[in-house]
């Protein structure tokens, strides 16, 4: 049983998941109080022309996809700003022209024999000490940015026109969180891929809201849950030989289902 | 002598080359209760937010306290409508309150004991103490509302500009609010944007009908409602408002 903790590659995996599981349940959060989800799914999937841009020009990967998040969140933002009863369609538009590049440019590039499922579902199980450093280097602007900026934050996320007549930059506060959730969302998709980032983004926070009372503490219990849906995730694909990125969604999803379930009967007892 | 705190001089406004509002002219003084009522898209809102300075004058001028808008940010207190507020957020009652401190030369993280005092007053001032701690969406309608004027009186405005106030709030709530609003007149300068003509009637000095253009009333005293003559009073004043300036 222990056996899974000696093993290098799942110490590795290990270690970069709990670093990535809160990430996501601080950018999650973020994601999930400012109704950002369906931008949060446009920069994963414009992201995507950047592996394709990386892997043209010869790149790291994890540059070229968090140029191109960091540039459409940029984007997104301003869209999301000026055009606001537009703005699905200018993401869903964003969204496939940037998959669309990385679709172009791989097969462009010569000779190149891409592993496309570890982009589309993760690859936590080859991440290397490099990664893992690029992951904590992550973690701490975010947390920088998150616990300097908390009270504006809060203030634009909870009440946009409100903060903006405090004399909030809120334009400014808005591409803040768009451009961290952006770099956060690259890191994701490094444990769990493209497809199915924006699950690992919402399913913990979805349960936090429900048992906390503050944005500082839906980031902290969501971070948790995360940590604890991955490494439970982690221990059954290895023992079970299955794709890990999938098996920590699913892991998350039967999680929230009995938290589901436990809430209800609680609820039902209350009543009585 | 009473001082001028707000004042509207030839004042125009349109969206998209249309006029919403057309030569408003109107001044507030220290200790004024101004109700603002009118059809939808009369322009009472787009009014507020050019007091707010949500929207940028185009023509015209707005003082307060001979300043513009935006140089009075923090003596003006503002209550938006109840139904905006976001009740499914995870956020405690002190820390919106808080947010009536917030502006950019206050420093990035935590809030001052000074702050921390500031807004516990607030929220003592409109009966809400024991709930600082309550998450938002816990709160009832009158109590959510209550939590937004004591977020507004952070600062001690010397004006207050409340949008629907009692919207979807029960008839005991929204007297509650009313009669605290009527407190809070004593040493500041109250807006309140409603459609709840019976109700302001019986707390305002002064009464405007926007529709593009505005009416103001200055003595509505003999306007006081009763349960029994309630209709009849502002029947009288809605003819009287949409006939002439008076």
């Amino acid at each position: 049983m222990f056996e899974i903790f000696t093993v290098d590659f799942m110490q590795n995996a290990f270690i970069s998941g709990i670093i990535v599981s809160l990430i996501s349940g601080i950018i999650g959060s973020l994601i999930v109080v400012n109704r950002m989800v369906f931008l949060a799914g446009g920069i994963a999937h414009t992201s995507y022309g950047g592996i394709g841009f990386a892997v043209f020009f010869g790149l790291p990967i994890f540059l070229g996809a968090s140029l191109f998040a960091v540039l459409a969140s940029v984007l997104m933002a301003f869209l999301a700003l000026k055009y606001k009863e537009r703005v699905d369609t200018f993401i869903g538009l964003i969204w496939a022209t940037g998959m669309a590049i990385g679709v172009i440019l791989i097969d462009l590039t010569p000779g190149y024999n891409v592993d496309l499922m570890s982009y589309l579902f993760g690859s936590i199980l080859a991440v290397e000490t490099t990664d893992i450093y690029a992951m904590l280097s992550v973690l701490a602007i975010i947390l920088v940015i998150v616990i300097f900026g908390y009270r504006n934050i809060l203030a634009v996320s909870y009440d946009s026109e409100y903060a903006h007549i405090r004399g909030l930059s809120v334009g400014l506060l808005y591409t803040l969180i768009l451009v961290a959730s952006s770099i956060g969302i690259v890191m994701t998709m490094k444990v769990v891929g493209l497809i199915l980032v924006i699950a690992m983004l919402t399913i913990p926070v979805f349960i936090a809201e429900k048992i906390s009372n503050s944005l500082a503490g839906m980031m902290i219990i969501s971070g948790l849950i995360s940590t604890f849906f991955t490494i439970i995730g982690l221990m059954v694909s290895y023992s079970y030989n299955l794709t890990t990125g999938a098996t920590i969604i699913l892991v998350s999803v039967v999680g929230m289902i009995l938290f589901l379930l436990f809430n209800q009967i609680l609820q039902i007892n209350n009543k009585k | 002598m009473s001082s001028k705190i707000l004042e509207i001089e030839n004042l125009t406004f349109n969206y998209d080359s249309v006029n919403v509002l057309e030569n408003i002219n109107l001044s507030l003084n220290e200790k004024d209760f101004l109700a603002i009522i009118g059809p939808n898209g009369g322009g009472k809102s787009t009014l507020l937010k050019l007091i707010l300075g949500i929207l940028q004058i185009k023509n015209g001028k707005i003082t307060i306290n001979g300043q513009s808008p935006s140089q009075q940010l923090f003596h003006i207190g503002y209550v938006p409508q109840n139904t905006n507020i976001n009740t499914s957020f995870p956020i405690k009652v002190i820390e919106i309150v808080l947010m009536g401190h917030i502006n950019e030369k206050k420093p990035l993280f935590g809030y001052g004991k000074d702050e921390i005092a500031c807004a516990m007053g607030a929220l003592a001032q409109v009966g809400m103490q024991e709930f600082a701690n309550a998450k938002i969406g816990s709160l009832s309608g009158g109590q959510r509302q209550r939590v937004m004027i004591a977020r507004a009186l952070c600062n001690n405005p010397s004006l207050l500009l409340l949008d629907e106030p009692t919207a979807s709030i029960d008839v005991d709530g929204q007297k509650q609010i009313y009669e605290l609003l009527k407190e809070l007149n004593r040493y500041m300068t109250i807006v309140v944007v409603s459609h709840d003509i019976s109700v302001t009637l019986n707390y305002a000095n002064k009464v405007a009908y926007i529709n593009k253009f505005l009416t103001l009333h200055n003595n509505i005293s003999r306007f006081s409602t009763t349960p029994q003559n309630g209709h009849f009073c502002e029947v009288e004043l809605m003819q009287m408002l949409r006939g002439k300036n008076v």
